[in-house]
């Protein structure tokens, strides 16, 4: 690693105020970047630690909302959103219990890696991006691999998920990173059903309209039989063609509907 | 350079190090606690495995200062109080659930995270606990027989004993 | 001699080594710091092949904490690593054998090559100076595929040799008309093309090495990670350095598992050494997983073209294999026979074939050295053959274990038709007790409740023979290596009874701290507290060469048991001189020694003190002391041999294999501990699992590692496996070693490779689908592709 400074701010003002240095950047749980910073492959003046910010910790359930703090671990949101269960159970597949201790919600989805689970929650769930400055709506915030609509130096300070009738997620992980080579997450309100696809992409996290249109005309299995995804656009890689994944996002699809019931 | 002061296996301890010093290399250079292991650079392998505030991290994956404050628990502080091996590692040993040693404290400081949160897990909640815990010498059978075991499972059914 | 649960040859005591390893007290070479010490940082090479037009170190130098930066130039004057085995083409002509520097001389062969190497205060601060490190490169045509790299207008790795054929070899029955002729006499032939996927061996430890040099005495000091500290010494000393072994200490304390990966010299090891002196300080250097990825030697890496002649009554009448292995950029310590005598030798397996010919080209790639991983060479012929006799039995609609059954070995010795002689086995015993334990008869139950589900079984089955024991020094020595292959014990009693015995086995995980101790207490009769080993260093051990291919107890055991019985006989002696008696009417029971017939004995302590305290003490006759140094070499290999089972179930949606139930049924002869048997089977599985199902360690064309980190190269983990049934209760005891052994390190992962990818080809035919063969590991991914090809 290159030497940078580090800070731990207690508030978000503060948090705030110290990644307005040049060349500074925030530490979430430290699972992605950490590993980055080891391989050089990032080289930041100052990192800003958010774990030790209080208000971004919480995880609050109001109104079929579920509010949950940036900072908030996996560990955290897999023991506490109860009342979001696909959710939770997503949150206790992330990486590992030892990664899950530290691995943030805000630092997934401000890295937006195309394979992680997060993304597929939060744009399969319709959430609400919260940040020091704004509000930003799930389907805004995608932006393609790694890319985001936060700002430099925005903080994810929470993320509001309005928690459907039925959701779930599956994931079939690629063997080595056990990241998803195909996570697919499902949830039907009452006005709809969203369908969000992680890991197949080459453009990250997307829904998947015509599923979406099939299960919230019919929320069973059979809804989708006749749909796939294209296989153009998808990644092509050691653990998976193109059109492996174009048929892993049927078949998860498929199962997440079986699954949420 | 900046001070960190953590309580280590029940001790306090402190020194100095950079912003990019990471939880494993205090513990192994500046406090000499060499049991905690390094196998990999990608956070998978597990071998850093330590507690901190009682939950279980990967230290290689953790800045020391993040750690600052804490309370630090490894694998050198596991042995009950007269030194002899606490439950788990005795389980380890009966059970033949280590070879070369290397991964071992990881190994036993996930097992005794997971047995905290979850006293008597079933053969596939273990597996599936270790997912961050890589073995290469023992194909996993006598880590698994060996937690079984620890958690006061009868293991006495399980194949090639 | 006493026998209970808890000591002796045959019982299970609990590990030693294991509180050490259990409390953080363990003693890995990370772990040890040297005051003074500075670190080394290779700047490697990021492209596969380069000329390297000049390297421009001066603003690096320049650069806060650097000590020294050395570059290729520097090691001209020194020898390369050697190649520690010389095989013969089929034209009677040497291997083409490139120059293999410690640091790239004016060409990068491969990613991860040592360009540079910085010597700086910390390791962050001679990672930065390397980064300062300008090169100029030119690129050269990167040699990948290994058909490609045979064709004769390929780019050349070396331009030196006349191509990349290291080797063009053939084995057995070498005249092609003979061979041809059986071929067209069958009356059936199985044909088979598949490959033996690159593998990583990737020990929890990553390597590390520190040197040192001591101006006053000039004496040096290398820690390392090494399976075999004394013959890195010679290695090192006589072929790299150039430095008078005797002033050369190698020490390898714990070491974090091998599998095969530390057994060779490294250009670190040397680099560490030479750079202690060049710097006036000692150098340590520390690999990081990413660094283990490209500068550990790789592991299998065969392609290969088998074929299988049988007769109208099923009988296997001649075996024809044409096989390519890679050998990356250059040569490894022991990789030239991997794929040829480790190979070749065994492709006779448990059948009484009589044509066997083995064809192997050897090949140089701009990829990463191959070199011997668990097994070297014996799972690659286990693999081949037991894919294509169970390719075979489907083409003949027979039942694949009987057919199996019907071509075993049943008479022994047996001499193959290519050179072995296995001295002992019962394959049939072993096919017995294997359907017994996987409960072949229930498949059929179990493959209904499967389908219910949706899913698709398969059972596969295989049988696997190894080599071990390596290796009779003359034998080995007319087929091209260039090291003995005994080993050596000296068991030092001392006065008050207590055992030192120093081993040149190498225990990383195989437990020789607790097993070897059981043999020497058993023999004398004492309590094996009173045992310890010393192991891993050459200025405690007088020589050994360390711990491979299932060699430890089999070689270095029989050479501690030809030690002790030295020291026995001597000990009889004094106790006869006490009981004033014939040294020939002493026996030796429960650590008493006594005059046979009479009630007249002395304890063992009485008399190790007697040798050292020897006033009366025959001292005409007899040197006082009590110590015996025994060297080895074995007559033949051992022959460990046995039937594996694995049960799979398919996903048929997402092509996913899950492990049912993995059975093992082998015989090691006879066994020292079994506890620390079956953990090494285990271990074995695991990676023979991995190696079947998740692990491929994949080029691009441009000779960039695609799996160059635990992201990307897939580690069996726990919820990978189920628990393994395993016995080891056919025993057919080694003829020619005292203990009767035959070693287990290796034939986990040698046998279960071929039982996953039937069992998978069996899951996927029951749902009626004509695969025939799927390329390993059989990742969802390609198993999808299969059934839906």
């Amino acid at each position: 690693m290159y030497e940078f400074e580090f800070v731990k701010p207690a508030t978000v003002g503060e948090a705030v105020a110290a990644l307005a240095e040049e060349d500074a950047q925030a530490l979430g749980g430290g699972q992605t970047l950490i590993p980055t910073l080891k391989q050089r492959l990032a080289m930041p003046s100052r990192l800003v630690s958010l774990s030790g910010i209080t208000e971004m910790q919480g995880i609050s359930d109001s109104g079929g909302v579920l509010t949950i703090g940036g900072a908030a671990t996996h560990a955290a949101v897999a023991a506490g959103a109860a009342s979001y269960p696909a959710l939770a159970e997503l949150a206790s597949h992330i990486g590992d219990p030892a990664v899950r201790n530290r691995g943030t919600i805000g630092g997934s989805l401000a890295n937006n890696d195309p394979a992680a689970c997060y993304p597929a929650a939060a744009l399969g769930s319709g959430a609400t991006i919260v940040t020091n400055s704004r509000e930003i709506e799930a389907d805004d915030y995608f932006q393609g691999l790694f890319e985001t609509a936060l700002e430099e130096g925005e903080i994810i300070t929470a993320v509001r998920f309005p928690v459907p009738e039925k959701a779930n997620y599956q994931k079939f992980v690629q063997p080595a990173s056990r990241f998803a080579l195909v996570g697919v997450f499902v949830a039907r309100f009452a006005d709809g059903v969203r369908v969000a696809v992680t890991g197949a992409s080459e453009e990250g996290v997307f829904r998947w309209r015509e599923a979406e249109a099939a299960l919230s005309a019919n929320f069973a299995p059979d809804a989708l039989d006749g749909l796939s995804v294209d296989a153009e656009g998808m990644i092509a890689d050691l653990h998976g063609s193109k059109e492996y994944r174009a048929h892993l996002v049927a078949v998860m699809t498929k199962r997440a509907v079986a699954a949420a019931g | 350079m900046a001070k960190v002061s953590m309580t280590v296996n029940g001790k306090a301890a402190s020194g100095e190090v950079e912003g990019r010093t990471l939880l494993s290399s205090f513990l192994r250079d500046t406090l000499g606690l060499t049991g905690t292991h390094v196998g990999c650079d990608t956070s998978q392998c597990g071998a850093c495995v330590v507690h901190v505030d009682g939950k279980a991290v990967k230290s290689c994956t953790m800045l020391a200062q993040e750690a600052d404050g804490s309370d630090v628990a490894t694998i050198e502080g596991q042995a009950n109080a007269d030194g002899s091996l606490n439950v788990i590692q005795q389980a380890f040993q009966d059970h033949h659930g280590l070879q070369c040693g290397f991964c071992t404290p990881g190994m036993v400081m996930s097992a005794a995270a997971l047995l905290k949160d979850n006293p008597k897990p079933t053969e596939a909640e273990i597996r599936e606990y270790l997912e961050g815990n890589l073995c290469r010498c023992t194909g996993y059978h006598n880590i698994i027989k060996a937690i079984l075991a620890a958690s006061g499972q009868d293991v006495s059914a399980i194949a090639a004993e | 001699m006493p026998k209970d649960n808890d000591s002796g040859i045959g019982a299970s005591p609990k590990r030693r080594e294991d509180v050490r390893f259990l409390t953080g007290a363990g003693n890995y070479t990370d772990d040890i710091n040297v005051h003074g010490q500075a670190y080394v940082h290779f700047l490697r090479a990021d492209v596969a092949h380069a000329t390297i037009n000049s390297i421009d170190t001066s603003a690096a130098e320049a650069m806060p904490g650097v000590v020294k930066i050395f570059t290729g130039a520097d090691f001209a004057e020194v020898g390369g690593i050697p190649c520690g085995w010389g095989v013969t083409d089929r034209h009677g002509n040497p291997q083409q054998e490139p120059r293999h520097p410690i640091i790239a001389d004016g060409t990068i062969r491969h990613v991860g090559e040592i360009v540079a190497a910085v010597v700086a205060d910390t390791v962050e601060q001679a990672r930065d100076a390397a980064e300062a490190i300008e090169l100029d490169l030119t690129d050269k045509p990167v040699v990948v595929d290994m058909a490609a790299a045979l064709a004769e207008d390929s780019a050349k790795v070396h331009e030196d040799l006349s191509s990349n054929l290291c080797y063009d070899w053939v084995f057995g029955n070498d005249d092609d008309d003979a061979v041809q002729a059986a071929f067209d006499a069958a009356a059936h032939v199985t044909t088979l093309e598949l490959v033996n996927n690159r593998l990583v061996a990737n020990p929890m430890e990553p390597r590390v090495a520190i040197g040192e040099y001591s101006r006053g005495t000039d004496e040096y000091t290398l820690h390392t990670t090494s399976q075999n500290p004394h013959v890195i010494r010679l290695l090192m000393c006589a072929f790299v350095l150039g430095l008078p072994e005797h002033k050369v200490r190698v020490v390898a304390p714990d070491v974090g598992g091998g599998f095969g990966s530390k057994i060779f010299h490294y250009a670190e090891e040397a680099f560490c050494t030479h750079a202690a002196k060049a710097c006036g300080r000692p150098v340590k250097w520390t690999s990081t997983r990413s660094e283990a990825f490209i500068s550990d030697a790789h592991g299998r890496d065969h392609v290969t073209k088998i074929e299988l002649a049988l007769d109208s009554n099923n009988n296997f009448t001649a075996l024809r294999t044409n096989t390519m292995a890679n050998m990356g950029a250059y040569l490894s310590t022991f990789a030239t026979s991997v794929p040829s005598y480790l190979h070749g030798t065994l492709m006779a397996g448990n059948y009484k074939t009589p044509v066997v010919q083995v064809n192997v080209k050897t090949v140089f790639t701009n990829t990463v050295p191959v070199d011997a991983y668990r097994g070297a060479g014996r799972p690659e012929a286990t693999f081949q053959l037991e894919r294509v006799i169970d390719k075979a039995a489907r083409e003949l609609g027979v039942d694949p274990i009987a057919l199996r059954r019907q071509n075993f070995i049943t008479e022994f010795p047996y001499e193959t038709p290519v050179a072995l002689t296995y001295d002992t086995g019962d394959y049939t015993a072993t096919m017995d007790k294997l359907e017994e334990i996987a409960d072949v008869a229930g498949f059929a139950a179990r493959r209904a409740e499967s389908e219910k589900k949706g899913k698709l079984r398969g059972l596969g089955v295989n049988c696997y023979i190894e080599a071990c024991g390596i290796a009779p020094s003359n034998i080995v020595g007319m087929l091209g290596a260039r090291a003995g292959l005994y080993d050596a014990a000296t068991v030092r009693v001392n006065a008050t009874g207590t055992i030192s015995v120093f081993v040149g086995a190498h225990s990383h995980g195989q437990g020789h701290e607790t097993s070897f101790p059981q043999v020497v207490a058993d023999m004398i009769g004492i309590d094996e507290s009173m045992v310890d080993i010393v192991h891993g260093d050459t200025g405690r051990v007088p020589f050994g060469m360390g711990t491979y291919g299932s060699r430890s107890i089999a070689v270095c055991g029989s050479a501690m048991v030809r030690a002790t019985e030295k020291i026995i006989a001597k000990a009889k002696k004094i106790a006869a001189h006490l009981l004033e008696a014939s040294d020939a009417d002493i026996e030796l029971k429960d650590g008493q020694f006594t005059v046979a017939g009479t009630d007249k004995s002395v304890a063992w302590g009485d008399v190790t003190l007697t040798a050292y305290v020897p006033h009366n003490y025959p001292l005409e006759e007899l040197e006082p002391g009590l110590e015996e140094t025994a060297f080895y070499d074995p007559a033949n290999f051992t022959y460990p041999s046995g039937a594996y089972a694995c049960e799979v179930e398919v996903d048929p949606d997402t092509g996913k294999v899950t492990i049912e139930r993995f059975s093992a049924a082998d015989d090691f002869g006879n066994i020292i501990n079994p506890m620390i048997v079956d953990g090494q089977v285990h271990g074995g599985l695991g990676q023979g699992i991995g190696q079947a199902l998740l692990e491929n360690a994949a080029y691009d064309e441009d000779g960039q590692l695609l799996s160059a980190s635990f992201m990307d190269y897939a580690m069996p983990r726990a919820d990978d496996v189920p628990f393994y049934q395993v016995d080891h209760s056919c025993q057919t005891p080694c003829t020619h070693n005292p203990l009767g052994v035959k070693g287990c390190g290796e034939a986990g992962a040698i046998g279960s490779p071929p039982a996953v990818v039937n069992a998978v080809v069996d899951a996927l035919q029951s749902a009626g689908k004509n695969v025939t063969h799927i390329d390993m590991p059989l990742s969802p991914a390609r198993v999808w592709a299969a059934m839906n090809g």
